[in-house]
């Protein structure tokens, strides 16, 4: 009895590990990521396509909230010993995930290690360059790149009497378009999503000026924030005193303002380029885009702009054979066809050399010129110290300061310069504190 | 004279429903907001009457899922959320009612010491020790389970407390009869006192099958898979959205779907609830 | 009070008290001294370095201006709740004491919010009084109120506070028609008799005798409002704009998010369960004296 139990113990042992066998060869790639809409899909056919080729490597991605949250969540999970192989990370996350060189595996290390053809010359340097070290070491994969442009609808422009196919170039042009605009749209002449993005971030870059020293971080942690100088305080004086009879109004700090464009609230609307998709499903007018604005006055302007959106930061501490897996997986994302097709269906912009050359030649863009705005505005300039990227410690909470600051400003709470002084102060104390925990 | 009494006699019922109506409202928009389509909401032109889509958003919802975000059919996350709460409702009872029991009808050291170790929880929600309750659970290998999701929640100091206060009313003659008859603890704990305190247990089991079905940031941290998301949670991923607009019809379709078993259970079993909340704020 | 008859044993109450205790020391008391340790230490978002600083996160905490703000913003919140849906319950109850036979009626028309999740009711609202697509906000810009709680502190608080208010109502409805209802129907008919006027008879006899129900409902209020709203701002303001609506509780959270400052929020955790751990001991003091009387 007791040997019959024992070998029917046996058994099931074997048939457990039989059936594990299979499942056991396919290693499992955790994907944490931001993407909602029509970018969900897109995340998830690209994960099920990569399954689907016979390979050992199974992507499975998680919706985890809002940029904020997914970031949240991916440091939870790594202080945890939790950590997801892939986490999206936005932009502004950057020099936090580049802070913490533990917590991370640089991709281009990674690539090399797992043997898979790597070449970062072929991908887009407006891009990369955001992601990289000052040595041009690629620490991220970008995935989803945009950057600000300006959306307005044509319709409106024809009933407020502007022409419609000569969008206001220079922020003096938009704040005079924007005040013959509020006699057909009386609650908005112009408003934009991303607040400091917009209007202090990108603003910067394309005006050459710095937003902080060391080349706004690039150089090193050691930074500090110069974004009182007169630019800013000049452009953020001009949207309080818009803000007053609703020339200008706010939509918050993300991007949850821009239903106002697509409903007809906004009709000229600044945001990222990625807005495409859904502009495209739910504007019920004509519509167009068109490069940022900017001051005439300021010695170099316009330069170019930055990128936004999220790159693709491996985290540290898995084992070989699952970061094999991973570089498959970014090798099945550069693939030329496939940057292609996610470039012209999503409005995202291509990451590699060969896939923008290949839809120029194409001549997608005479079709849709509105998908190679931000393409013409990042590759206008070579890029400067003050255009290449930025580097701030703990930006993602930074930005939540200055939008503080310029909500209070715009309130009348504060003038601009009081509101950009102690954005100033109160940023550099965060960035101290950073440097504080990195630097050790 | 009696028109002027029929006019005070209807003044509360005016007070009354307009107060009702004031209620009802946020749910009434959110039900009209579930029957149209994405565009309708978002260009911001959505009328305060029923729309066509009604049957198509209700069933992606539970079926298919939004798409767009949590991806995850409704009606995963709903048996999610009844799993979670009926759990944390039952395991909470559970508990308490043997503790309950061990504090009131025992004399051993530490009594007091350990009633008070109970106690002092009462209030702490999990919120603010949010980070290192993560991280325990994060190391005992919680993560993504159904345990990690509800042991957390069930001490409860709040229940300890009501039957506490219960067992003290129920008559010593009842303990004195049950030992005359050579009972021992246990079986006085099964025989008579669990059904002495039935109504407590299910008065006590609607509130704490709300508070279950009703928690959100725990299940946020805790969950990172799909499949086990719970719909109060699916509700705050649907509206955040990136490059992307949300898509309000699915959203308030959800919400409605999120109240309406908490709803249901505390307007059919009302009587049950009232208890339930006199006793626990005793 | 304690139990004249009660059982012997030696190892049996220790049982029984096991499981709760283990959660409690497991999942309580265990992170809550993480959080102490943690609020000594000043860590990178990862957790990769750490410096032990003593109470240099207090010294912080208590310097900076937006910690006092925070109190002052979770006293306003809670004022607002506390009074709203105290006197709106109080109105409606008082109405449904005077028709007694549909008070049931009103009852469960009345109660259900209570079972709405925070962050459902938070979800609801804002769909309401979203700036530009809530049904209530156009209907304000129409009649020309510029409605806009992304930028006027005032407005997102006025959100918090009414959707708070609404889940809340039910609850002191409940409580107040109970309270109603115990009060003997002689004293007020001896009121009546002696002439005052319904209005008269309410303040000078009613609301006096409820002031029990009154004051207890002021404290589970301010309780309700301090721990219980988290979902409701989490969803409708996430604490903005420019923090006009973070409370305590919602300031631990958002300041250790991404780990961008566990220790404050740690600090803050702690001075929180300090305060908790005073009221309840407050509040045991004074269940213990009610089950006397």
């Amino acid at each position: 009895m007791k040997f019959d139990r024992r070998s029917l113990l046996g058994a099931a042992v074997l048939a457990a590990s039989l059936g594990a066998a299979p499942a056991q060869a396919q290693t499992e790639i955790q994907w944490w990521h931001a993407m909602t809409g029509a970018n969900n899909d897109v995340i998830v056919k690209l994960a099920e396509e990569f399954n689907a080729s016979p390979k050992d490597f199974k992507v499975v991605p998680a919706y985890k909230g809002s940029y904020a949250d997914t970031l949240n969540a991916g440091i939870a999970a790594f202080r945890a010993g939790n950590a997801p192989h892939i986490l999206q990370v936005f932009e502004v996350g950057t020099a936090t995930m580049m802070g913490a060189r533990g917590a991370i595996k640089p991709v281009q290390d990674m690539m090399k290690e797992a043997g898979e053809s790597f070449d970062p010359k072929s991908y887009l340097p407006a891009i990369t360059g955001y992601y990289s070290t000052t040595k041009g070491e690629m620490l991220s994969f970008p995935f989803n790149s945009s950057s600000a442009v300006m959306w307005f609808n044509k319709d409106k422009f024809r009933q407020a009497g502007l022409n419609p196919d000569q969008p206001p170039k220079t922020w003096p042009d938009v704040f005079e378009a924007a005040k013959k605009l509020k006699a057909v749209s009386p609650t908005c002449g112009f408003s934009t999503a991303w607040i400091t993005w917009v209007n202090i971030e990108q603003l910067g870059a394309w005006h050459n000026t710095p937003l902080g020293t060391k080349a706004n971080g690039m150089d090193g942690f050691d930074t500090q924030f110069q974004i009182n100088s007169p630019l800013f305080v000049r452009h953020l004086q001009n949207l309080i005193d818009l803000q007053k009879d609703k020339t200008f109004d706010y939509s918050g700090r993300t991007n949850t303002g821009e239903g106002r464009f697509t409903s007809g609230e906004c009709p000229l609307f600044m945001t990222s380029s990625a807005f495409f998709g859904n502009v495209r499903a739910n504007a019920k007018f004509e519509w167009g885009n068109s490069v940022l604005p900017y001051y005439p006055d300021v010695a170099g302007a316009p330069q170019n702009s930055i990128i936004g959106g999220a790159s693709l930061w491996v985290m540290g501490g898995k084992k070989a054979d699952e970061y094999k897996g991973v570089a498959k997986f970014f090798t099945f994302l550069s693939n030329v066809d496939r940057q292609v097709k996610l470039h012209t269906e999503s409005g995202y912009l291509p990451i590699t050399k060969a896939a923008y050359e290949k839809v120029k030649a194409s001549g997608f863009y005479t079709q849709n010129p509105h998908l190679e705005t931000p393409l013409l505005q990042l590759n206008n300039k070579e890029p400067t110290d003050n255009s290449r990227g930025l580097r701030f410690g703990g930006l993602v909470q930074i930005r939540d300061v200055w939008a503080e600051e310029v909500e209070a400003a715009l309130t009348g709470k504060k003038s601009a310069k009081e509101a950009l002084d102690s954005a100033v102060s109160r940023g550099n104390d965060m960035l101290r504190q950073f440097e504080r925990t990195v630097s050790r | 004279m009696v028109e002027r009494r029929r006019l005070l006699d209807f003044l509360p019922h005016l007070i009354l429903i307009i107060g009702v109506a004031i209620v009802a409202f946020p749910v009434y928009v959110a039900f009209i907001a579930s029957t149209w389509d994405a565009a309708t909401i978002s260009n911001g032109s959505m009328p305060l009457r029923p729309g066509p889509h009604f049957a198509e958003n209700y069933y992606r919802t539970i079926f298919v899922g939004t798409s767009s975000s949590t991806r995850e059919p409704v009606g995963t996350m709903m048996l999610n959320s009844l799993i979670m709460a009926l759990t944390i409702a039952i395991g909470k009872i559970a508990i308490s009612l043997i503790s309950a029991f061990a504090v009131v009808y025992f004399r051993f050291p530490f009594r007091m010491t350990a009633f008070w170790i109970i106690f002092v929880t009462l209030m702490l929600p999990v919120e603010v020790r949010i980070f290192p309750t993560y991280k325990i659970v994060a190391d005992l290998n919680m993560l993504d389970t159904f345990a990690g999701l509800t042991i957390p929640l069930i001490a409860s100091a709040t229940a300890t407390l009501l039957f506490r206060q219960f067992f003290m009313t129920v008559p010593d003659e009842l303990v004195e009869a049950s030992k005359i008859d050579g009972a021992g603890p246990m079986k006085f704990f099964v025989d008579t006192l669990v059904p002495l305190s039935i109504t407590s247990i299910a008065a006590m089991f609607v509130i704490q099958f709300i508070y279950g079905w009703n928690q959100y940031l725990w299940p946020l941290l805790i969950t990172t898979k799909d499949n086990m998301q719970t719909i109060v949670i699916a509700i705050k991923k649907m509206i955040v959205t990136q490059d992307a607009l949300t898509e309000w019809q699915l959203a308030m379709a959800t919400a409605i779907l999120a109240m309406l078993p908490p709803v249901l259970v505390v307007v059919v079993m009302q009587k049950l609830f009232v208890k339930g909340l006199v006793e626990t704020e005793k | 009070m304690e139990k004249r008859v009660v059982f012997n044993g030696k190892l049996l109450p220790y049982l029984l008290l096991a499981p709760q205790l283990l959660i409690t020391l497991v999942f309580f008391y265990w992170p809550a001294g993480q959080a102490v340790l943690q609020s000594f230490l000043v860590q990178d978002a990862f957790g990769l370095s750490t410096e032990f600083v003593w109470f240099e996160n207090y010294q912080v905490l208590f310097s900076k201006p937006e910690y006092y703000k925070s109190m002052l913003t979770t006293a306003i919140f809670s004022s607002l709740v506390a009074f709203f849906s105290l006197s709106i319950a109080l109105l409606l109850a008082v109405q449904a004491d005077r028709h007694i036979k549909f008070a049931s009626g009103y009852k469960t028309l009345l109660i259900w919010p209570y079972a709405v999740a925070p962050a459902v009711a938070g979800v609801l609202w804002l769909f309401m009084f979203q700036p530009s697509l809530g049904i209530v906000s156009q209907s304000m810009r129409v009649a020309g109120f510029e409605w806009n709680p992304l930028l006027r502190q005032d407005h997102a608080m006025m959100l918090v506070v009414m959707a708070a208010t609404w889940k809340q109502i039910s609850y002191n409805f409940l409580f107040f028609l109970a309270g109603l209802q115990a009060i003997p129907k002689s004293v007020i008919e001896a009121a009546a008799i002696d002439g005052a006027r319904p209005a008269r008879r309410f303040w000078t006899i009613i609301f006096p005798l409820l002031s029990p129900t009154t004051f207890f409902l002021l404290v589970v209020n301010i309780v309700y409002v301090f721990f219980d709203t988290f979902g409701i701002i989490d969803a409708a303001t996430q604490g903005g704009p420019a923090k006009g609506t973070e409370t305590m509780v919602y300031k631990v959270y958002s300041d250790g998010r991404s780990g961008g400052d566990l220790g404050g929020s740690a600090a803050q955790s702690v001075v929180l369960m300090v305060i908790v751990i005073a009221l309840t001991a407050i509040q045991f003091r004074y269940v213990e004296r009610k089950v006397q009387y």
